[in-house]
This record gives structure tokens, sequence and C-alpha cells, in this order.
């Protein structure tokens, strides 16, 4: 379906990627909030908190990270889109209601402006350094989507992707931005509403008695009630059956556990968003994301103007990890180089996908700032002999 | 007569295909939603208009057992689970139903901002003194001198006086029964499904199994028998003279009962008078 036009701000505008994604998340439908101060991700709020009010919504600053990341379920559960918005230490106390999330299924938006860590770290500098955390950082079994932009026209455009994505499947998906993204103003175009296409919830139509809150439906994403709506159903963190009753058997549980999976890992190809350039032929492909990916083209230039086939792969969905698309290129390539504001987190995935047949070299960066275009040449250098 | 034809008046508001029920014999968690379902019947609001959401514990669980549109969440979030559902659904009439730890402990920053800001839910607190679901260990509202696997020596911590704390923090309702008044508590069900603003109930109910036996006080009739006999009721007394100790009276009764604008009526007041005609009421959008 199209985009409510009243959440859309039709024009060219110069914006930072943090009112970008504010733009994103009104154009995508989101229309509720909940929120806490912390550096360097306020404004996404700030800006929600002044406009919300003309679009038909509402915003609550909560006491802390633990109430805004659950407020914003109960108010999917009232029929609401909604999404809340952290950096780091905030981020840390949201994991729990991550694996809430994962576990009722509830669509939603987690978006994270990463600074440096660990603990108080860097409040107004950058980093990457939440990758993993997004993927693995709440307890137990489960997968999430995690999408990272690299401009402010992207925060705008992959915010309404994340909330497409959250529907669609039913997940929280991860929005992970950075400091550098987010406090960075360029033009962002915002189209009109009727060319911006808004994924709905997957309600359901059926009737109170033929209704199975957690029944699926061949693609394993089950749909939704609302409450308020006479279904009379019941939603618990609990592992259920399809009633969404507990149950507390190792049928249920692998049942449901290899379900929340599996919905993600099905669907990898069409999650997948990668932006790729001269890898054909390529003897490195350097694969980076975020505002590192900026950085990294400079460094691919310099390297092409010594002579160099230097590849451009550019993760735009960080997980579910393109594993297939790195393993496939792994073939093709001497070797690839991935420099991160980390000291080594998606390099993992890139060596655990391209399994020995191609070398894999981390640029590292502690965070605080972005990488020399240098440092990451001097990589490619090494890593093309 | 046969079983067949008996029919319980508070059957159709549970999930009978969830029974038998987790809590032990003597527990007074099924009393109280006994009480509910009474408060619910008399009052006749429409059941598809409530939402009723718990956290985790022994009374986390209630959300499990009525035929409602129910939420069991984490330990200690139920409140702003609840603030979230009401701020996107206002038609719906959300009741909070869990323990005191789960409330005063883990989740005691929330309960007293969403008292603040004075969030129209109805929060239903059964205290039993303790945590029970974990084995027994010592809570916030434990008396002074109880045993407890985790105070075992005695509790020396001062504990919460929770109807003085909610009042503090801006609750328009507040009252507390036992479990041995059951019409007084479904009567006080009733009047918080009639307020606007942000209600609390508490209601002092045995665990025989953790509690009473570890502190000699016999089993769940004797717990009744106890409430009996130690409980006054005080209506208006201030919350400040109604703390708990482990054996001396237990004052009841309906403590606060006043009105301020709930949280929503605020805000609609505020954006009216900044945004004027710039103003879209939530009411008015389809969010699916």
């Amino acid at each position: 379906m199209k985009a409510d036009p009243r959440g859309v701000l039709t024009g060219t505008h110069f914006l930072d990627g943090d009112h970008a994604c504010c733009e994103g998340a009104l154009a995508a439908g989101a229309r509720f909030a909940s929120g806490y101060p912390i550096t360097p991700s306020t404004e996404v709020v700030e800006r929600f908190a002044s406009r919300v009010p003309t679009v038909g919504g509402t915003f609550i600053q909560m006491e802390d990270e633990l109430a805004a990341s659950i407020t914003l379920q109960g108010a999917v559960w009232g029929g609401a889109k909604a999404f809340t918005v952290t950096s780091g230490p905030g981020f840390s106390l949201m994991m729990e209601h991550i694996g809430y999330a994962a576990m009722t299924e509830t669509p939603c938006v987690f978006v994270d402006v990463q600074r440096g860590g660990p603990s108080t770290g860097l409040p107004t500098l950058p980093a990457q350094a939440d990758m993993m955390q997004a993927r693995w950082g709440s307890h137990g079994d489960y997968e999430i989507i995690a999408l990272c932009p690299n401009s402010p026209q992207e925060c705008f455009d992959l915010t309404i992707k994340a909330f497409n994505f959250a529907e669609e499947f039913r997940v929280p998906v991860m929005f992970m931005m950075d400091e550098v993204v987010g406090h960075m103003t360029e033009k962002v175009v915002i189209p009109p509403a009727d060319q911006i296409e808004v994924v709905p919830r997957r309600h359901t139509n059926k009737s109170v008695d033929d209704y199975l809150p957690y029944g699926t439906n061949g693609d394993q994403v089950p749909e939704m009630a609302h409450a308020g709506e006479g279904y009379k159903f019941h939603v618990t963190g609990l592992t259920h059956d399809e009633r969404g009753y507990p149950n507390m058997t190792l049928q249920a549980q692998d049942k449901l556990v290899r379900r929340l999976q599996n919905k993600v890992r099905d669907a990898a190809d069409r999650i997948t968003i990668l932006e790729e350039e001269g890898i054909d032929g390529a003897d490195v492909v350097v694969v980076s994301y975020g505002i590192t990916s900026r950085v990294a083209q400079r460094a691919i230039d310099l390297a092409r103007q010594q002579g160099r086939k230097v590849g451009k792969l550019r993760l735009i969905t960080c997980w579910p990890f393109p594993e297939k698309r790195i393993r496939e290129i792994a073939d093709n390539v001497k070797a690839f180089v991935v420099p991160e504001l980390n000291l080594g987190q998606m390099v993992r995935e890139v060596e655990r996908a391209a399994d020995g047949n191609a070398k894999t070299f981390l640029v590292p960066h502690a965070g605080g700032g972005v990488h020399r275009p240098e440092d990451i040449l001097k990589v490619i250098v090494e890593a093309s002999r | 007569m046969s079983c067949d034809d008996c029919v319980n008046p508070v059957e159709p508001f549970l999930r009978s295909d969830r029974m038998p029920h987790i809590w032990c014999p003597g527990c007074g968690i099924g009393t109280t939603v006994n009480c509910f379902a009474r408060a619910l019947i008399e009052s006749k609001i429409d059941l598809q208009s409530i939402a009723l959401v718990s956290g985790i514990g022994c009374t986390g669980r209630v959300a499990g057992y009525v035929r409602l549109d129910s939420f069991h969440t984490t330990h200690g979030r139920a409140i702003p689970f609840a603030t979230g559902l009401k701020l996107a659904n206002p038609k719906l009439s959300v009741v909070v139903y869990s323990g005191d730890g789960d409330l005063s402990a883990i989740g005691g920053n929330h309960l007293i901002h969403a008292a603040r800001r004075n969030i129209d839910l109805k929060v239903i607190c059964v205290n039993n003194l303790i945590y029970a679901m974990t084995g027994g260990q010592t809570a916030p509202t434990t008396p002074d001198h109880a045993v407890t696997s985790t105070s075992p020596y005695g509790q020396f911590e001062p504990a919460f006086n929770l109807p003085h704390l909610v009042e503090a923090a801006g609750a328009v309702y507040v009252a507390r029964w036992t479990t041995f008044h059951v019409k007084q508590l479904a009567r006080s069900m009733g009047e918080a499904f009639q307020k606007k603003g942000f209600s609390f109930i508490e209601v002092i109910s045995p665990c025989p199994t953790l509690y009473q036996r570890r502190n000699k006080l016999g089993d769940g009739l004797d717990t009744m028998k106890d409430y009996k006999e130690k409980s006054k009721v005080r209506h208006g007394a201030p919350t400040s003279e109604v703390g708990l100790t482990m054996t001396g009276e237990i004052i009841v009764g309906k403590f606060v009962d006043r009105d301020r604008p709930d949280y929503q009526s605020l805000m609609h007041t505020q954006m009216v008078e900044s945004l004027g005609e710039r103003y879209v009421e939530q009411s008015e959008v389809v969010c699916s």
C-alpha cells in the first residue's frame, strides 16, 4: 500500500541523518515512539516529538530505556507502528526487550546511532561496535534484521525499509546508524506519498473462532490481531504454542525457536540489500558498511589509480549476513578487505563465509573518528599481493 | 445435583482450557482473580474493551488465565507496556495485574513515573511479601524480622509502604485489602474501573508455601483467621500510617480517592493550546 500522505514531507531538504530517520519513520507510518535521551541519537525523537502531534500520533519520553523499549511494543499491540531510538548504553539496556519482540513477534524498529564504547565511551563520536550486539545481544536463539545507512538520504529511505521488513516478517529490525551519518547534513529528497511503498500490518481476517495467534500460514509468519478487537488472545515471552499459550515441552521449544529463526533465514535473499561495483575481475573486494563505506570509496579510488583491480561490496543489510554472496565472490578473488569502526566484528562473518577460499584482512579502528583512506589503501595493497 | 449443572459465574472470564493453574493450595492469587471477575460482572464493562498486562512472577501468571486480551510481559515492565497499549488505543481499559516484587522492585521506577504522569491504568498489586516464583526470597515489601531464603537471619532492610509511595507519586485512587476481604476488594476493583487516572489496589495475600511456612505463621486458613483478626478498616487513613509489620495490625480500606487530569487529557489540552488547528488527534488515524 502507499504511504499516508500526512506523514510524508515531500520535497528536497537539507537534513542530518537523525532528522532524515525521523522523516522516514513518519513516512513509513510510525505514529508512536517512546524514547529516552541519549547522544548522538536524541535528534530523531526531538523531531518526532515536534512533528507527530501534527500528523496524529504520540511521542512519550519514558523514565529509562528499559521502559522505552517495551512501551513501544505495547503501542504495537494497540495498533500503532512504533519505534525507539538510542545509542550504545541505551541499546545495552534494551536487549531484553529485543528478545521479547523476537519471541512475541512484535513488529517494531530499534534505531541505534552508534557511538564509541564500551560503557559511556565516546558519547559524541562515532563507532560501529554494536554490530554483534545487534545480532546476538539478547539471550537465546533468535534472528533479527539489521540495516546500515551511509547517508542522510539512506536514513530516510532505509528507515521505511526497516519498518516494512518489521511488518513483513514480524521481527524487531535494528537500524544501525553511526554518529557521523546521524549528524552529517546532506540533501534528502522525499518523494510524494504515492511513490512510497509501505507494508501494512499482517492483520488477520479470520473470525474470532478461527484465529490462532501463532498459527502459521505457509510462510512461517503468523497473522496479528490488536487488543480491543474481540480476539481475546494471549501474548507471552514464555515458550508458547500456536494458541499463544505457554508450553514448556521440548517439542514446543523446538518448533517455535526454529520457526523464529527460519522465517528470517529462509527469506535471506529477499532481505539482503547490497551495493556492488567492480567485483567481476577484481583481485580484492572491500567489504564495508555505514560511514566507513564512504571512506573506503576513497581508498578504492586511490588503489584503482595505481592500477589495482579492486571491487566494492557495501552491506546495506548486515543481518542476516549475506553469506551466500560472500561465498560466491570468495571463489573468484584473492582477498577481502574489511574496514570497520571496531576491532573486528563483521570481519568474522566475512571470514566464515569465505571459508578459506579467499583471505580476509581487517582494517580495525577503535572508534572516535573514521579511518584515514591511506590506512585502508595500505591493506588493499597488502591483500592484492 | 450433578456437577454438569453447576456453572461457576466466573468461568466465562477464565481460560478454562488452561486449568489447572499453577498456584499452590492456600495461595491468595486465585481469590483475587475471582474478585476481579466479580468486579467485571458487577460493572458490566464490555470485556472486549479490557486488556490485562502482567509482569513476571506468580501473580504475573494471571494474564495467562483470563479470557481477555492479555499480555505476559517481561519482569518489571508491565506498566510501561500497558502505557504504550493505552496511548495507542485510548479506548481500551488497561489493567496491570502483577506482584509486589515485579511492580515495586524491578519495576519500581515505572510505578512511580506512571503515577506521576497519571496514566489511566488500573494497577492490581498482589502483595505476598516475598518473591514466591523463585522460591521465597526477600522483597522490598518483606516486613522486618521476616525470614526468607535470602534473609535467613531475618529481614533487616526497611520495607516499602506501597500506598504511601504511590500516593506521593500521584495516584488518584489507592486502596488496600487482604484476600479475606473479597467483597470489599471486588468493590474497590469496580471503583477503579470508574476512575480516570492511575489507580492502585494493594491486596495482601498469603504465600503458605514460602512466607507463612518459613515464618511459622500456619497455613492458608490460619492466615485468613489472622487477616480477619488483625485487619482494621480505616477508609481515608493517612497512607504514612499504613506501613505493615510481620505480626501487627493491617490497616485496610480506601485511602485515596481524588481527581486530577490524566496523561491523555493533559496532552490533549497542551497540544490544543500550543498547536491549535494544526493538532491532529490520534483517534483519527488507522494504523494498520
